[in-house]
Order: C-alpha cells, then structure tokens, then sequence
C-alpha cells in the first residue's frame, strides 16, 4: 500500500504540474519565442504522459488492494458466521447474515476502492491550498479558520443522522431478501394457494419500507454537498469583503487577494472531493459496523478448563447426569435427564412431536450448553472438549440436515478427506449403493440444491452414508430414516449392526419398530423421561410405550 | 428440470438495455425534466458567481482605491447566487433521490412480480442466492448509476456545449485541436468498453454465483458445524469468493486505466492549445495575423480559452471516472432484464372462466408431459377421478409421481392429450379459480417470517382467529399452541430454536385444513410427527377428505389399501390401475412390491 501511495502521490503532484506550466506559459515566455514555447508545450505533454502512467499504475495497485482487504474480510467473516452458535444465529437472522456477506462486504470494497483513488489528489490540493494560502496572507486566511468550526459541525452532525439512517437501510435490505428467500423457497405453496398476489403485497411493504429508509438517508446525505458549496463559497465572499477592508486601509494589496481568491477556490474544490469521500464513509462505516459485528460476537459456547469441569471416573461411554436445559429460561425443554451408554450400545429415544427428542441430541453435540447437570463422553465434560475433536467423535444424520449442489460421493464426504471405497462401503450399510449405482453417472449423479431431485427416502440415505462414512465413535440418526419403508428400515438397521460394532448409535425415532432392538430405550414426553429400559421392559412397565407401540401405522410401502 | 439457462434475449445489445433503461427514466418524465431543469440552473448560477466576484475583484483594483459600492453589491450578488445554485442543487440531488427510487421500487416490483410468475421449476435450478443477488446488488448498482451517475452526465453536456460555444467564439482554429483529441477520446473509450464490458458482466456473474453459494452454506451451518467442517466450507467458499474478487479486479484492472488516459488526452489537447495559441499570439504580435483574421488572437484570449479548455477537460474525465461504474450498471440491468424476459406460466385465456361450484371430477385423456420438448416424462396418462374418490399414486422415485400433481395444479401445461375438470378443458378455466379448488398438502413445511396466526390464516383470505383455531385443533396443534407464551401470536424465525420440524408439519397441516376445498392433493407425510399425533392426524384428513377428490402421493399401505383407485406409475407410464384387490388379482407389478413387503 505504501509503495502504490507514493506512486499516486507522485502522480498527482506531477499532474498538479501542468497548470503552472501553463501559467509560467502564459506569463513568462508566450511572446517571446517560438521554439521556447513548444519547449514548454512538451514538458506539459511529459508531465501528462508520465501522470497518466503512474496514475493507471496507482489505481491498479490500488484496485489490487482493495481486492485483497475485502476478500479476507469476506472470507473471514463467512467462516465466522458458520461458527456462530444457533443461539447466535437465530439472533442475527440468516437472510441478516446473508446481506452482511455480501452487500455490506461490497460496500466496504468499494469504499476502499474509491478512498485509494481520490483520498491522494484532495488532501494534497486542500493541505497544499491551506499552506500557501497561510504564507500569502495570514489575516486573509482567519476566514478559513473561521470556517472549520462550522465545516466540522456540520460534518459531525451528518455523520450522527446519516449511519443510523445507513444502518436502518442496511435493515431494511434484510427484510427485503427474507421475503424473497422465503418466496423462492415456498412457491409452490404460494402458487397453489393462489397467493401470489398477497406476496406481492408483502413484497411490497419490504420494498416501501428499502424505499422510504433509502430516501430518507440520501436527502440527509444530499444535503452534505450543497451546504458545502455554501460554506466555501461564503468564505470566498468574505476573502473578498475583506480584502477590500485590508486594502482600503493599506495591509494588503489587490494582487494577493486575486491570488489568495484562485488558492481559495482550488481549496473548495479539494474540499468537495473531501465531502464526497465523507458521505460514501457514512455509508459503508454503517456497513463495516454490521459486520464488525458479526465478526466480534463472542463464542457464546467455549471450552471449559478441566479444573471446572472435572472428568468422572466412568467406564461407560456416554453419561447424562441430571441434564435440564431450556431454550428460553421460561419452561423447561429438558428436565433431568440421566443415562449412561456403554461402547457400542444402541440407544433409542422416542416421544411425541415437541417432547424434546431433538433437543437431547443437539446438547450432546453441544450445539447449546446445558443449564443444569452434565454431559460426559469417555468420562470428560464435553464442555472441555475442544470442538474439532468433540465433533470429530460424531455421525450426525439429523432431522434439518442438508444436501448442497454437487456430486453425491461429494454430499457423502462433504469436504472430508474420506476414500472413495469408504463411501461406497458406507453407502452399502445405508442402503444407498442400490440406487446410486442405478444412475448413469453412479456417485458422480449431480444433486440440485438441497437435494430436490432425489426422493425423500433416498434424501435419508445419502444423509445416513454421510454420517457412517467417517467410521465415527458415535452415529446419531435424528428421525433420519422415517421416509424409508419397512424392509429397507430394518436392513439397514441390521447393517449397522453387523458393521458398526465399536460404534455407539443413538436413534431418534417416531416408530417403535426403529429403536426396539436397541439396548436402551428412553421415552421422553414434555421435556421428561416417562420411561426408561428394553422394548420388553417398556411394554410391560410403560403405558405410553405401549400405547405407541400398538397405534403403530404401517410404515412406508413405497417410496 | 426444464432448462432455464436457455437464454431467450440477445440481451448483449447495449443499445437494447440503453433504450429500455431510459424508458424506466421518461415513465418519470416530469422528475426528468425538472432534474434537467435544476441542473441548467444549477450549473448556469454557478457560473454567474465567478462573474460578479471578477467584476467585485476589479473593484478591488479599482483607480483611486477600491470601490466599496461595487465590491458591496458584487459581493451580494455573488453570495444570493451561490445561495440560489446550492438550494437548487439540492433540490436536484432530492429530485433525483426520488426519480431513482421510484424507477428502484418499479423496477424491484417487476423482477419479484415476475419470479412469482415463473414456473415452480425455475426455482429448483436457479439458486436462491442468485436470485437474491438480481434483486439486492443487480438493482443496487442500476440505482447507484441512476441517482449519481446521471445529474454527473448531464451537467457534464451542459458544461461542454457551453465551453465550446465560448471556445468557438474566441478561436476557431484553436477548436480544430479538440477535433482531434475529443473523436481520440471517443474512439479510446468505446474500444476499452467492448473490452471492458464482458468483465463487468462476468463481475456480476461471479457475484451472484458466490451469493448462492453463501446461501446455500448457510442454510447448512447447523450440519457443517456437527461435521466440524468451517474450515474446509470456509475454504470452498474462498475459491468463490477469489473468484468474484478476481473479476472485479480485472474488470478493475482494465477499468481503471480509462479515467488516466482520458484525463492524458485532455492534457494533450491543453497543450496543443497552448503551443498553437502561442504560435498564434505571436503571428498576430507581428502583424501576420491581422484583426478579424481567423488566426488573430489576444493575450487574453489566449488566456480565456486554455481556461475554458481546462473548464471543458474537467467533466470529459469525470464522464471517463464514471465509465465503470456504468459499465457494471448495465452488466447489471442486462440481468434483470434476462429475468424479466423468462417466460411466465402461459397466461389465462382471454374468455376463461371461473371454476365453481366444484364436483370434483378429473379426468386425464392420453396425457403427454416433458419439463424439456426433448424429455417426455409423462406418456398416454389416461384416467378417471370420480368425485369424492381417492385416488392413491403409487410407484419408483422418478417415475413422474409429482409430475402429476405438477399437472393437475396447472404448474405445468401438458404438450399433448387433455385434463378435464367437471368436464371442462382445465386450461379454459383461470387458473386462480383452478388450484383454490384444491387443497395442496406437502411435505416441505414451508412457514414465513410471521405469527403462527398469520402463517395458518395463509390458507384463507380473511380468515378469523375463530377459523384459525378451529383448524389448529382439528390438525391436533392447538393445544401446543396455546402452552405456548404469546399463543397464536408467537413469531416463528428461520431457524426456529423452539419448534420442531414435527410441529412445523402440523401448522402446515392446520393451514391446508383452513382452506376447504373441494379437492385435495396430498402428499403423504412419511416423517416427523409421532405415531399418536399420526393417529390424530388420519382421522382429521380423513374427515377432510370425506366427499373431496383426493390425489394423494402414497407411501403408506394403509393408505395405498382404502384407496378408490390406485395409479401404478412406472416409467412416466400407468403401468396398472384398479383397486388394492383388483391389483393383486392381476399378479402383477404391485403385486410383486406388496408380497416383497412379507418376503
């Protein structure tokens, strides 16, 4: 940065060239010789010609900066925002998330961009402009003086209405792209309600409101130039008003106020280029803000010393002790859930929809923290588990889980260094390798985003293929194989058990028939264990199991 | 799916996205031309104030000391006209805030209105990013150009006329120097813009593909987090992102060196002038040039007309510093346009009618359907809905199961063959009129931004919270519902921490049930609510399906078993059709699949 500043610097200063020369021209040397004056001539063409070059040198130097500054800050801050807790998450908003990413990250781009270029030539010209200005005649340039206090309340008054203003803009643009992402995400349901024209309404409250906020801030904004211009050019009225008080009484003479006013009007138009950088600051310093922060927000989930958070002397593999935990603080969503799991047991957990299946399975990944009690995997807290290595134990195939737009060996090894043939063996345990080797293109099958080309069984599958291929300590399956019918169900049930022996699998289920092998099985209604033990032990001890387990439907028939 | 990408306008034409741009402005051309107007003001005042501060700076000279009269008024005139000029400017810049706001909000309106007329399957291969992209940063930049860039671009045309007709007064031939220079300009910057103008485009491309991209990611944060896999996301996001960066840094690259090269010109042009008007000058010194003669020139003059030159070069590299930014402008408009060029669902014909009073019959004649002319899906679908019949769709993945529904709910017009519904063509009906005669249940469980309230009321125009809540308890939601702290009046959020997808499905539910239709299309839920909610929920659809037409996608015996009619599909073909009974009597294809379930 340094060395494309001097080169703009240098650049300028050559360019700033040219009207002396052509002042000495005009003054000095036109009329006397022919051959003096295209000697001149040529010196200004040189001075353009080496300007223009340095200038072309700057802007790319300075383009290439820019560049890398937002890059990194982009990248930065995508990689953050995945880090960013649910709790967090559900804060900032996603379609939020998604504007800081992009259009305040662009703003802030451009702003360096822009700032490169004209931040040399104006300050040069104003600090330039004020220095001689002062050396020509000081009492002359009291006028400036004058004017900075006025010039520098204003300013600071514009910036105080103007990044809130931005910030509200910035708020408004979210609220625009949430209405579209939800819309792109629900039109058939629109369409097949015929609602179309009620999201259009919708849609145009969103964009009233972008409108209105975009408006109120560029009148604000708008303002900045002109009261500018007033300022100056009052100040340029007073230089002359009072160059014709300092004459009168013989302090100052005609020749340096003509001069003094020429400084003065190039020190205005520094001073405009100088506004403009301001207002396009007010604008993206609202947008640096928001990423600021995103970028700044804490791990709301750390890792605990051990000191704290003592480890317990256990053999089994997965302790819960005394777990409650709640979303809100007001109503328990867990209430003092215990249970222990050795290696390689199945655990199975059943309830009703919102009894708090899921919940169970999001603290053992500690996507949120317990509020009271503990987790312990091979004895230690999981609050003094290092995340990589905490989450390095798991397969999760969960309930919102999701596929993205790339092969399907690509979705099953989502980004890990896993082998080819340990996808394919992992899809053969999931049931999966059928019907992927049934595409023309086999693992090389493209899925489109989140996986709408594929049924919702076969979904289950890749998801499942994913959470096995890495061979994990730990198989989590979140209600992940409800869209899969009877056979296919228990064949894979009996494939897990076949191969995955040193494996601990819990299974999050709607259906009896998905947990009822399993070593344990706990039923959860309203946040609280209701029943705890063998599918024989419930059905004998446990009325709601029982019940369930009577009411059960046939499960898919067919995809 | 069908193919979208197919472009369906040369849109390249940048005369094209010129012409169509300056329809948006003359729709406001009462904000146009007031803009033109306070802009010849404007500029025209400004100009005056160096007069009266020249006459005032005379005054100051002035034999005999300085003339306080003169410097007074002077002074007074100059400050009323600054005055003027910036309340007028502001004006300007207000009036172009509102032009360029209305042309935004317009031209938002036409994109969201369009997407909403696409067919569904152009958001199943467009990204949702890419899509957010055209609306946000598309627009943003066309908005950028129209409130700036435009005021920049006529105040520069009316600073060059004026300079070149006070430059033609002083000295014709001093002129001829920016014949040559001005066509230089000119040729340079259209030569760079055909360069330059494929790498703003391929900016906005990038862009929108990284948009996508970053949406899709963070739709998945919550799996990417539980496979530990930031870093290597992170990294994948980077190449998009280097890529996007490094487009707009070549188009930068290229981009940049108009405004130095432009501004060399015009310091060759200065130049020229000043070395010809010094030849000049002295010609006429030396009596060669005499007065009048084309070539006769005062010191002054000289003087005057290298200001005027100087006055003229400023707004020619102003025009060349706001090149890029309109080339990424209309790099910009050219995608919105594309959109707005996609073609919409056929629209109603002119004399159709409004379906009502429903019996729900349907009838399917020799059905012939392809997403693509060139991949039929559907063949020779032939079959009959009797009202108040359910009619189970049974088959493979791929087999054109949802097609079907695609068909009945007209998101899709058949190619070949006909659908009737209560006799009638179902393409003469409006197609509003068409699919609220069906209830549509599906298994996404797409909720809004909203209260539950708001979300179940969706399914009926105007529906009271009376209706709302008989529907949540009939899908068996209400009592959730109401345990809930703010009741029917919680805000449900994208992530959702506090429901479960289980829940989400119920709402959906309530929301179908709300809507009352005579048919309904169904497609079964195999997921996320428990066996007992489950119970509850086929005795409610059974209620609701009691006298309707039903066309459900089945994945449940039970189901498959109570059905009127059972459609086999197979291979975008009815390979069977008949009763549970009548099927397996037949030994055939559903045979096969209903025995393997005891195999």
């Amino acid at each position: 940065m340094g060395l494309g500043f001097t080169i703009k610097t240098i650049g300028t200063l050559v360019e700033l060239l040219i009207p002396y020369i052509l002042s000495h021209i005009l003054e000095n040397v036109i009329g006397r010789k022919v051959s003096d004056i295209l000697l001149w001539g040529g010196l200004m063409v040189v001075c353009a010609g080496v300007a223009c070059i340095l200038n072309v040198t700057a802007n790319r130097m300075a383009a290439k900066v820019s560049k890398n500054f937002a890059e990194n800050m982009r990248k930065d801050l995508f990689i953050k925002t995945l880090r960013l807790s649910a709790a967090q998450t559900d804060k900032f908003t996603i379609p939020s998330l998604e504007s800081r990413i992009t259009t305040d990250t662009y703003n802030v781009h451009n702003f360096i961009n822009m700032m490169q270029r004209m931040g040399v030539r104006a300050p040069i010209l104003l600090i330039g402009g004020v220095g001689i200005t002062l050396f020509m005649d000081a009492k002359l340039s009291l006028v400036m003086i004058a004017l900075l206090p006025v010039i520098f309340v204003t300013v600071a008054f514009v910036r105080a209405r103007g990044i809130p203003l931005y910030t509200r803009v910035q708020q408004a643009v979210d609220g625009m792209i949430r209405v579209v992402r939800e819309d792109a995400q629900g039109i058939r349901v629109i369409k097949a309600l015929s609602k179309t024209e009620y999201e259009h309404r919708r849609y145009d409250d969103v964009n009233k409101t972008l409108v209105a906020n975009e408006v109120r801030a560029g009148i604000i904004m708008g303002s900045v130039n002109p009261l500018m211009t007033v300022f100056m050019n009052a100040g340029s009225v007073a230089v002359i008003a009072l160059g014709a008080v300092f004459i009168s009484h013989g302090t100052s003479k005609p020749e340096t106020v003509i001069a003094f006013m020429q400084y003065f009007t190039q020190i205005s138009m520094a001073m405009m280029a100088v506004t403009r950088m301001f207002v396009m600051y007010t604008k993206s310093s609202a947008s640096a803000k928001r990423i600021e922060e995103v970028l700044l927000s804490e791990e709301d989930i750390s890792v605990k010393s051990k000191s704290e958070y003592a480890d317990k002397d256990t053999s089994a593999h997965i302790v819960f002790d005394r777990v409650t935990f709640s979303y809100n603080g007001r109503r328990d969503n867990l209430k003092d859930i215990s249970f222990k799991l050795n290696r390689g047991e199945h655990l199975g957990i059943i309830g009703a929809t919102g009894s708090g299946k899921s919940t169970l399975v999001k603290l053992l990944l500690r996507f949120y923290d317990v509020v009271e009690g503990n987790i312990y995997i091979n004895g230690e807290n999981i609050k003094t588990i290092e995340k990589p290595e905490l989450y390095a134990k798991f397969g999760v195939a969960q309930q919102h889980d999701f596929l993205y737009a790339d092969t399907i060996e690509e979705n099953i090894k989502f980004g890990r260094d896993i082998s080819s043939d340990d996808v394919r063996r992992a899809a053969r345990i999931a049931q999966a390798d059928d019907f992927i080797s049934d595409f023309a293109d086999g693992y090389n099958h493209l899925l489109s985003p989140h996986g709408t080309n594929i049924s919702g069984g076969q979904k289950q599958r890749v998801l499942i293929s994913r959470a096995l291929a890495a061979n994990p300590e730990i198989l989590i399956l979140d209600d992940s194989s409800s869209a899969l019918d009877y056979k296919t169900d228990s064949a894979l049930r009996k494939a897990l058990a076949d191969n995955m022996q040193n494996t601990t699998v819990i299974t999050v289920a709607q259906r009896v028939s998905s947990v009822k092998d399993c070593d344990l099985i706990i039923v959860l209604d309203e946040g609280a264990v209701i029943g705890m033990g063998t599918h024989d032990e419930l059905i004998s001890s446990c009325n709601e199991y029982k019940e369930i387990s009577d009411s059960q439907l046939g499960g898919a028939f067919v995809e | 799916m069908s193919n979208f990408n197919k472009k369906q306008v040369k849109s390249k034409d940048v005369k094209g996205i010129f012409k169509r741009l300056c329809r948006y402005i003359f729709s406001y051309w009462y904000l146009f031309i007031l803009a033109v107007i306070f802009t010849l003001l404007s500029n025209q005042l400004s100009l005056l104030g160096p007069k009266f501060s020249g006459d005032a700076i005379d005054a100051l000279a002035a034999a005999g000391g300085v003339n306080f009269d003169v410097v007074w008024t002077n002074t007074a005139k100059m400050l009323m006209c600054y005055l003027a000029s910036a309340v007028m400017s502001y004006v300007l810049s207000v009036t172009m805030i509102f032009m360029s706001q209305k042309i935004v909000y317009t031209m938002r309106r036409q994109l969201f209105e369009k997407l909403t007329s696409l067919p569904v399957g152009y958001f199943d291969t467009h990204p949702t990013g890419d899509i957010i992209s055209h609306i946000s940063y598309d627009i943003d930049t066309i908005n950028s150009t129209l409130s700036h860039d435009l005021v920049q671009i006529m105040s520069s045309v009316y600073i060059v006329v004026g300079s070149i007709v006070f430059m033609w007064n002083i000295s014709k031939p001093l002129v001829s120097v920016f014949l040559i220079t001005v066509p230089a300009s000119v040729i340079f910057t259209r030569y760079r813009a055909k360069k330059v103008r494929p790498l703003f485009s391929k900016r906005s491309k990038k862009l929108g593909e990284l948009n996508g991209y970053a949406e899709e990611m963070l739709s998945g944060c919550r799996s990417i987090q539980a496979y530990s896999r930031e870093e290597e996301i992170g990294r994948r996001f980077n190449e998009r992102n280097t890529d996007s960066m490094n487009a707009y840094y070549i188009a930068d690259y290229y981009g940049c060196m108009i405004g130095p090269t432009v501004s060399f010109i015009n310091n060759l042009s200065i130049s020229l002038v000043m070395m010809l008007g010094g030849i000049m000058y002295m010609l006429s010194q030396n009596g060669i040039a005499v007065v009048g003669s084309l070539f006769f020139i005062t010191l002054g003059g000289v003087a005057q007309f290298v200001q005027y030159s100087r006055k003229f070069a400023g707004p020619i590299s102003e025009f060349a510093n706001i090149f890029s930014e309109l080339q990424s402008a209309f790099s910009a408009a050219e995608r919105v346009f594309r959109i707005l060029d996609e073609h919409p669902e056929t629209p109603d014909s002119d004399d159709a009618v409004s379906l009502d009073n429903v019996e729900g019959e349907v009838k399917f004649r020799e059905v012939e359907f392809g997403y693509t002319p060139d991949k039929t899906i559907l063949k020779g679908i032939d079959f009959t809905a009797a009202p108040g019949k359910s009619i189970a769709i049974v088959g493979p993945t791929g087999a054109g199961k949802t097609t079907i529904i695609n068909l009945l709910m007209r998101f899709y017009d058949i190619s070949k063959g006909e659908i009737t519904v209560d006799g009638r063509e179902s393409r003469e009906y409006t197609r509003k009129s068409l699919r609220e005669a069906y209830t549509m249940v599906l298994q996404d469980t797409w909720l809004f931004k909203g209260t539950i309230f708001e979300n179940i009321a969706y399914g009926k125009e105007g529906a009271t919270i009376e209706e709302v809540k008989a529907a949540a308890k009939a899908a068996r939601i209400d009592s959730y519902i109401e345990g809930l702290p703010d009741g029917y009046d919680s805000v449900l959020t994208d992530d959702g921490v506090n429901i479960s997808k289980g829940q989400r499905q119920l709402i959906t539910i309530a929301r179908a049930m709300i809507s009352n239709s005579q048919m309904l299309i169904l497609d079964e839920a195999t997921s996320n609510v428990d066996s007992r909610t489950e119970i509850k929920i086929q005795e409610a659809m059974g209620e609701l399906m009691r006298g309707r037409t039903c066309f459900i996608i089945a994945h449940r015996l039970s189901t498959i078993q109570n059905a009127d009619l059972i459609l086999v599909i197979k291979d975008g073909k009815i390979a069977e059709q008949g009763t549970h009974q009548e099927l397996l009597d037949s030994k055939g294809f559903y045979s096969t699949l209903y025995n393997s379930q005891f195999s």
